[in-house]
């Protein structure tokens, strides 16, 4: 079977949906994040109900059972397979078929947690994490969930104006999305790295003029002829 | 067509879908800011033709990406399955979890008769050879159980006594976080091919029943059972369903039958779900009542009929509660 980060779901309708996986480090992060915030939590709520007396213990009581089952469920439950820890890290919880969690779903994947924590230190789900092909541990297998990295999209592009020309080469599918792909991320580089990159596309011209050279065909490629 | 068309000439529809899409997100719309979603499934069908063509037509990943998470966003939207809650909660209790309880009632008895056989085998051993208590309690923790349970004559400092509503509340809430934790783990220990389920149901069984045995010894037995028999009801069956219910998911890993281990283990969290479900209401009846009726100092006779009335009406509820008339099994 094939070992790989991205799981595909065809949808009822016939496209084909990509999902990120979400792997055992982030995941720790994410539970790490969680489990702080639930001490927290237990910690303020502790010296508020310890003025009570008895009574405020036994409501502590409750509340530390209810943070330590129903914390995960309810947020991923009621916050699109979300919680605090997991949003921080930019993962969420999604069914199989990239549907948004349901409360079973999550309620199953965390009743079993005891499981995958088994013997210590979550262990046996690290375990399961590692051998699974799409990063589940047993309380997912069960559920049949998935973490996956929810994908932050910026559409946001500077535009650049100019001339636009054709390629004068015949262009392959994988030849336009490199050039696309250059033209998007052109930003996130040195003025000299783009000039570097340009002159593996033209490499009889000079730098500054390659890098013209390439927009103008990026450009070209992007809006037609104008 | 050239991508900046493409976008151009589109980007109003995935405009008002993101816009449709962050209301169908949203916990709560006030009435007023709501947007008519009649549209929704025909943008929808059109966004994942729209993916289609980008991906056909190679335009950039970055837009390709964009309308991937758009479809993604909107598939949940669309494939969502949610039922008004009141309703299932009524219909669950009324039928739903009884029918749960009967369906797998082999794993179950499993789970019960190891309960309740390693009880009586405690149970005797104790009675027989009253020293066999240590191997159960150690000395400090028997002391205060014979402190507790010590025969009605010479109860002067027992807890019941000079006990007060704010005790009741906090035995309640440790009653919550000890016994329904318990039960979740029991399940979940399950998972670990039975191993986990059975020994919870071995460990519990065999404390009780050597500390029933032991209070025999000592007379100390009517407040004992004057105590437990109330909340022993649901307490004790539902840590035996806990039990029953982990025991179903670590047989669909032994034997998984004609599915894959992984289809037979989500099939069996499935089914033994509501199980769960209904073990959790259990323990929340069984810690109210043990937290705020089974300490009230009343007559014996009152306390076990209306612990008998407990015993009673659950196994009425279990056993008939939600079959059809008519209808053969339920």
């Amino acid at each position: 079977m094939l070992i790989d980060e991205r799981f595909e779901v065809e949808t009822p309708e016939g496209a084909m949906l990509s999902l990120s996986l979400a792997g055992p480090v982030t995941r720790a992060m994410a539970y790490g994040i969680d489990l702080t915030l639930r001490l927290l939590i237990f910690a303020v709520l502790a010296f508020v109900l310890g003025m009570l007396g008895k009574m405020g213990i036994g409501l502590l009581l409750i509340i530390g059972f209810a943070l330590e089952w129903f914390y995960p469920t309810l947020f991923e439950a009621l916050r699109h397979g979300q919680t605090p820890g997991k949003k921080a890290m930019g993962i969420a919880v999604v069914h199989a078929n990239g549907s948004p969690l349901s409360f079973n779903g999550s309620l199953i994947r965390n009743l079993l947690r005891t499981a995958d924590a088994f013997p210590l230190f979550y262990l046996l789900g690290f375990i399961t994490t590692l051998i699974s092909p799409r990063y589940q541990r047993l309380g997912d297998m069960a559920a049949n969930t998935l973490v996956v990295h929810i994908e932050q999209t910026g559409t946001t592009r500077k535009q650049h104006n100019g001339p636009a020309n054709p390629p004068d080469w015949p262009l392959s599918s994988q030849d336009q999305l490199a050039l696309l792909a250059f033209h998007e991320r052109q930003d996130q580089f040195s003025e000299a790295r783009q000039q570097e990159l340009a002159q593996l596309a033209f490499p009889e011209l000079s730098p500054p003029l390659a890098l013209q050279r390439l927009r103008s065909v990026t450009r070209y490629l992007l809006e037609g002829a104008q | 067509m050239k991508q900046a068309r493409f976008e151009q000439q589109y980007r109003p529809l995935w405009d008002s879908l993101e816009q449709q899409l962050e209301q169908m997100e949203a916990l709560r719309v006030s009435r007023k800011k709501r947007l008519p979603l009649d549209r929704f499934v025909a943008d929808y069908r059109q966004l994942c033709h729209q993916l289609a063509l980008a991906r056909e037509r190679t335009y950039s990943l970055e837009l390709q990406q964009y309308l991937n998470n758009l479809v993604l966003r909107a598939h949940r939207q669309l494939y969502r399955y949610n039922p008004p809650l009141a309703d299932r909660i009524g219909e669950f209790f009324a039928s739903g979890f009884p029918a749960a309880v009967r369906r797998q009632w082999k794993w179950h008895l499993v789970s019960a008769l190891s309960f309740v056989l390693s009880i009586a085998l405690a149970w005797i051993l104790v009675q027989q050879q009253p020293e066999m208590i240590y191997t159960v309690v150690d000395e400090a923790m028997l002391s205060d159980l014979e402190l507790m349970y010590q025969p009605e004559d010479a109860a002067s400092s027992d807890i019941h006594a000079g006990r007060e509503g704010e005790d009741d509340v906090l035995m309640f809430g440790y009653y919550i976080k000890n016994n329904i934790g318990i039960a979740f783990r029991t399940f979940a220990g399950g998972l670990l091919l039975g191993v986990g389920a059975i020994f919870v149901m071995l460990f519990n069984g065999s404390f009780f029943g050597a500390i029933a045995g032991h209070l025999i010894n000592t007379g100390g037995h009517e407040a004992f059972f004057t105590f437990v028999i109330a909340h022993g009801a649901p307490e004790l069956t539902a840590i035996v369903l806990a039990g029953g219910a982990g025991l179903r998911l670590g047989w669909s890993i032994i034997a998984p039958g004609q599915w894959s281990r992984l289809d037979a283990l989500r099939l069996a969290a499935r089914d033994a779900l509501p199980t769960m479900y209904g073990v959790f209401a259990l323990l929340l009846l069984a810690a109210f009542i043990e937290a705020f009726w089974s300490p009230r100092d009343f007559d014996a006779t009152i306390k076990y009929s209306v612990g008998a009335t407990c015993w009673a009406l659950l196994y009425l509820y279990l056993f008939f509660g939600g079959r059809q008339r008519g209808a053969g099994k339920g």
